[in-house]
């Protein structure tokens, strides 16, 4: 099993007091796999991914990548594990404004230290990207920079990719275009994919769905 | 008001922003006002000695061997048509008690504002500043005097200092003047004037150091305030979107600076008070000892100095605030309400930077070229140090760039490139931690620089083990002849004063002996220096005289009893007064009344004080009648060491104030950095190693900045040395660099940086993940 929570809790706090955000989440991923992870503003979805990439660390229950428990793992364990196994995609981008567009695609690759040129390069072609190596991010489209940061996360070739509302920033047309894209890519590396989205449209390409639902998967 | 209130609620929301906001203008307003306190108090006690001891300004006549002048010969000196007023000075209760003839002081000489003597003729009265203890049966008059000083009626003067004689008497200067008596001679006045215009230069480096402080701390409100107006641009975009015009949105802008500055004004001129309360003792040490200046060592308050304080705040806010007001009034109603990277410069501001920049090092070669006078030096000081702040971002800029190029792994290069991306937003802490590190590196090596020649010349002029000062010329003789078989030499130290060049000089006669051969400071002489000297053909000229006349070697200058070339210039540091040297014979002979009452006694150092006792026991003289060379050294030291106290003050208070304009700039830009840093961290860096990065950043920063100040101060210095002091006090001195100074300057501001860090750097190590995970939130 490539990701396994297993009655996973999280609750934070408001200044209206505690607010439980997860609870009781169970949830497998197989490896090849795609996942969308559906469900209302507020229902958890985004909570539960951060668990998933080790972002953060549940109250109770188990986490599990490729084997490894990070629920509670040390701050050291779970950057080890962002680095390694887990690939990120978010809504807002998140490019590093400071590199090029080279720089950016590679950054994750070489921090993991598997760093590939010529994959590099195949994720840049396939993304269109070829010609835009040397621009900075604020000098591309949302769009372009949703496809470099899909190269980004791709380019270590990670064993999990989570995906938080990748197309959300996106036109329709433009979203599908990027979404398929990054299908195809994913596919390409055998890596399981969860992607969150409100929408059930995005979600039907995906392989399964499950819903939550105040904190619960329905 | 609305809008008002919608605005204002940024700074509830932001008090660390506010806070900062309001120190930076306190202590920019402290610095400059502290030291305009200082000016104008050091000023006021100039005016009161002015007017107390107007006395001083007139010509004197005083008998040749300083003994009173009996009133008999005064009564003679009247009778022969002298027009002169008899004055008694002695120390009464701690108090210098001057008696003065209302009747027969000229009005040149009358102390102003003492009031209308001729009420109190006769009467117990004395005239002192307010709140002076007098004693007992004597009535104090409040009078604009400075402390420690009293004026009072001769009759009531003579009185209470037990029948004392007349101590010299005053000379109208328009009467003429009949033939003078053996004993008598005529002292020459002092001209008020060469003091006020020394210490010009000094309080003109006061007010230099003043306006470096207060432009360090206008960077702190600089960032503070553009940080305020960028996070509140989509305020502003909705405050117009729904109705409020830019005129009134400037205008309610403008209030609430104003209303800010007022505080932050205040708040500023209560500590400038403290500044300066406790930094006018020194300086009041400071003029008595380099220029004989006398200033009250506390701190009277001035309702002027208090307005112009408080305009100072106002105006150096609106300055700081120009920028982003003009940004608001210009600012388009659809404009992005996205906060913008905080003063990010584009590459088209960086070239403009670099373009002023280079003009402004441009105009410091030309002003250094061709500019002469202590404008030019404090010009060309003002245009380099803003020229190499300007250019400051720029290099920093070009290095990480190269450094990006060059490095090797993922992270490194990352590094380099977020350091790029992060100097915009702390170009200004940086140019105000460059201009602080350069005026401590500047100043230091100019005190230093002093100290080592000061140090070194010190040994040379004072090569005699011994110094005499007899009380007349019969027991000058007697000392002499007694000292024959016990010293190696007894050197005459004879000195008259003659207009010279338009001003008054001092003439030393010296004996033709090894210890002036041998031992005296010379900057350039002609061959055979000492023997034209001794052969009475030619004057050796203090460098003063010789800079500001513009002499050269061979130029003649024109004493009493006819004109010499000048065969040498020397050294004569702390010396305001032009003067020259020649032979002992030619003094006599040209100033046959010269008081010849000082010598120099060589003798085996570890004879010297038994000798000095001996002296002293033989012939009843005073302790300091008889005084060693390590005494007057020690004594010359002290108070070149309290000279430079003032200026160390200032240099430790604008490196304060530096470190806490980077301080406010790392505080404010943290909030900012974490959609920069947020997606590295979820790429696999642990908030401890980002804060590592973080942290390192700083110090990177300052040590780059502190390798450009090294530089900067280096020219500063020169520029204090070679130029300021030349046309402020006479003399140049040589550089020296302090290696070891700078190190522990670096320490200092890598210390600055950490302690700047520190608290920005600790709560990203401790964020909470919920925190970093904001950014990536689709609310966000």
């Amino acid at each position: 099993m490539l990701l396994t929570l297993r009655s996973v809790t999280k609750t934070y706090p408001t200044s209206e007091g505690p607010l439980k955000v997860l609870d009781g989440v169970d949830l497998t991923l197989e490896p090849g796999q795609t996942l969308a992870l559906t469900g209302e503003s507020g229902s958890g979805k985004s909570t539960l991914l951060h668990l998933a990439a080790g972002l953060d660390t549940a109250d109770a229950g188990s986490v599990a990548v490729a084997g490894q428990d990070v629920a509670q793992a040390s701050d050291a364990v779970r950057a080890r594990l962002r680095r390694g196994t887990v690939g990120l995609v978010f809504q807002q981008f998140n490019l590093i404004p400071s590199l090029d567009v080279a720089a950016n695609l590679s950054f994750q690759a070489r921090l993991a230290g598997r760093h590939n040129p010529a994959w590099t390069q195949e994720l840049a072609d396939a993304l269109g990207l070829s010609a835009l190596l040397t621009r900075y991010p604020e000098q591309l489209s949302g769009g372009q920079q949703q496809r470099v940061a899909i190269g980004r996360t791709l380019a270590p070739k990670p064993r999990l990719v989570l995906a938080d509302e990748p197309t959300g920033n996106l036109d329709e047309a433009t979203g599908d275009a990027v979404l398929a894209l990054m299908l195809r890519l994913v596919a390409q590396t055998g890596a399981g994919l969860l992607m969150v989205t409100h929408s059930p449209r995005l979600a039907d390409k995906l392989d399964a769905r499950v819903h939550l639902t105040a904190g619960r998967i329905a | 008001m609305t809008g008002l209130l919608a605005l204002l609620s940024h700074w509830r929301r932001h008090p660390v922003q506010l806070a900062m906001l309001l120190l930076g203008l306190s202590l920019a307003t402290a610095l400059w006002s502290g030291v305009q306190a200082i000016n104008a108090e050091a000023r006021a006690s100039y005016d009161r000695a002015a007017n107390a001891l107007g006395q001083d300004r007139l010509d004197r006549l005083v008998r040749r061997d300083g003994a009173p002048i009996p009133i008999a010969t005064y009564a003679e000196l009247r009778r022969a048509g002298w027009q002169a007023s008899p004055v008694i000075e002695g120390t009464y209760s701690g108090l210098r008690l001057i008696g003065i003839d209302p009747v027969t002081l000229p009005e040149q000489g009358r102390p102003v504002d003492v009031g209308n003597l001729g009420d109190v003729i006769g009467t117990d009265t004395v005239f002192a500043a307010e709140g002076t203890a007098v004693p007992d049966g004597l009535t104090l008059q409040p009078a604009d005097l400075p402390t420690g000083i009293a004026v009072t009626d001769i009759a009531v003067a003579q009185r209470l200092l037990g029948g004392a004689g007349i101590s010299h008497l005053v000379l109208d200067p328009d009467a003429a003047r009949p033939a003078l008596p053996d004993t008598l001679v005529v002292q020459t006045a002092q001209n008020g004037t060469d003091i006020a215009r020394l210490t010009d230069s000094f309080h003109l480096n006061l007010t230099a150091f003043g306006l470096l402080a207060f432009a360090v701390g206008l960077f702190i409100v600089h960032s503070a305030i553009g940080l305020a107006f960028e996070q509140r641009r989509a305020v502003f975009r909705t405050l117009r979107a729904l109705g409020l015009s830019a005129r009134a949105l400037t205008g309610v802008l403008l209030a609430e600076l104003l209303a800010l500055a007022i505080i932050g004004g205040l708040a500023g001129t209560a500590m400038g008070y403290g500044v300066a309360a406790a930094l006018l003792p020194d300086v009041a040490a400071t003029l008595r000892g380099l220029y004989g200046a006398e200033v009250a060592g506390t701190l009277a308050f001035r309702p002027g100095w208090w307005a112009a304080g408080m305009g100072i705040a106002v105006a150096g806010t609106l300055v700081a605030a120009g920028q982003s007001l003009w940004r608001v009034w210009t600012m388009p109603l659809l404009a992005p309400a996205q906060p913008r990277a905080w003063a990010r410069a584009s590459a088209r501001s960086l070239r403009w930077q670099a373009g002023l920049g280079v003009a402004l090092m441009m105009a410091t070669v030309i002003l250094g070229l061709g500019g002469t006078g202590l404008f030019a030096g404090f010009a060309m000081l003002a245009s380099l140090l803003m020229g190499a702040a300007l250019l400051l971002p720029v290099l920093l800029t070009a290095f990480t760039a190269f450094a990006q190029g060059r490095a090797a792994g993922v992270l490194p290069q990352w590094f380099w490139a977020d350091t790029r991306q992060q100097l915009p937003g702390l170009s200004l802490a940086l140019m105000a931690l460059l201009l602080a590190l350069a005026a401590n590196v500047g100043v230091g090596t100019m005190v230093a620089s002093f100290r080592l020649t000061f140090t070194g010349w010190l040994d040379q002029r004072l090569a005699s083990e011994l110094y005499l000062t007899a009380q007349d010329e019969a027991q000058a003789a007697r000392i002499v002849m007694w000292l024959a078989p016990r010293t190696d030499a007894v050197l005459p130290i004879w000195q008259a004063d003659t207009p010279l060049l338009g001003q008054r000089a001092e003439v030393y006669g010296v004996a033709d002996h090894p210890t002036y051969r041998d031992n005296w400071p010379m900057i350039d002489a002609l061959p055979g220096v000492w023997d034209a000297v001794a052969a009475g053909q030619g004057v050796l000229a203090n460098e003063q005289l010789y800079r500001r006349a513009g002499l050269r070697l061979g130029d003649t200058v024109t004493l009493p009893g006819g004109a010499l070339p000048i065969v040498g210039v020397y050294s004569d540091y702390g010396n305001p007064n032009p003067q020259v040297l020649i032979s002992t014979d030619q003094l006599v002979a040209r100033f046959p009344d010269v008081p010849r009452l000082r010598y120099g006694l060589r003798v085996t150092p570890d004879k010297a004080a038994k000798l000095a006792a001996d002296l002293r026991a033989t012939f009843d003289l005073p302790v300091d009648a008889v005084v060693d060379n390590a005494s007057i050294k020690a004594l010359s030291l002290r108070i070149f060491e309290r000279t430079f106290a003032v200026t160390a003050a200032l240099n430790v208070l604008t490196l304060g104030v530096a470190g806490l304009a980077m301080f406010a700039s790392l505080l404010t830009l943290s909030g900012m950095r974490l959609p920069q840093l947020a997606p590295v961290w979820a790429m696999g860096l642990t908030r401890r190693q980002l804060a590592g990065l973080e942290f390192a950043r700083t110090l990177l920063l300052a040590a780059l900045t502190m390798l450009a100040a090294l530089p900067l101060g280096l020219g500063l210095a020169w520029v204090l040395l070679a130029v300021v002091n030349v046309a402020a006090f006479g003399w140049r001195l040589p550089m020296h660099v302090f290696p070891g100074d700078w190190l522990h300057l670096a320490g200092l501001s890598l210390l600055a940086a950490a302690m700047a860090a520190v608290i920005p750097v600790r709560r990203l190590a401790r964020m909470a993940p919920t925190d970093l995970l904001r950014v990536f939130a689709h609310e966000r």
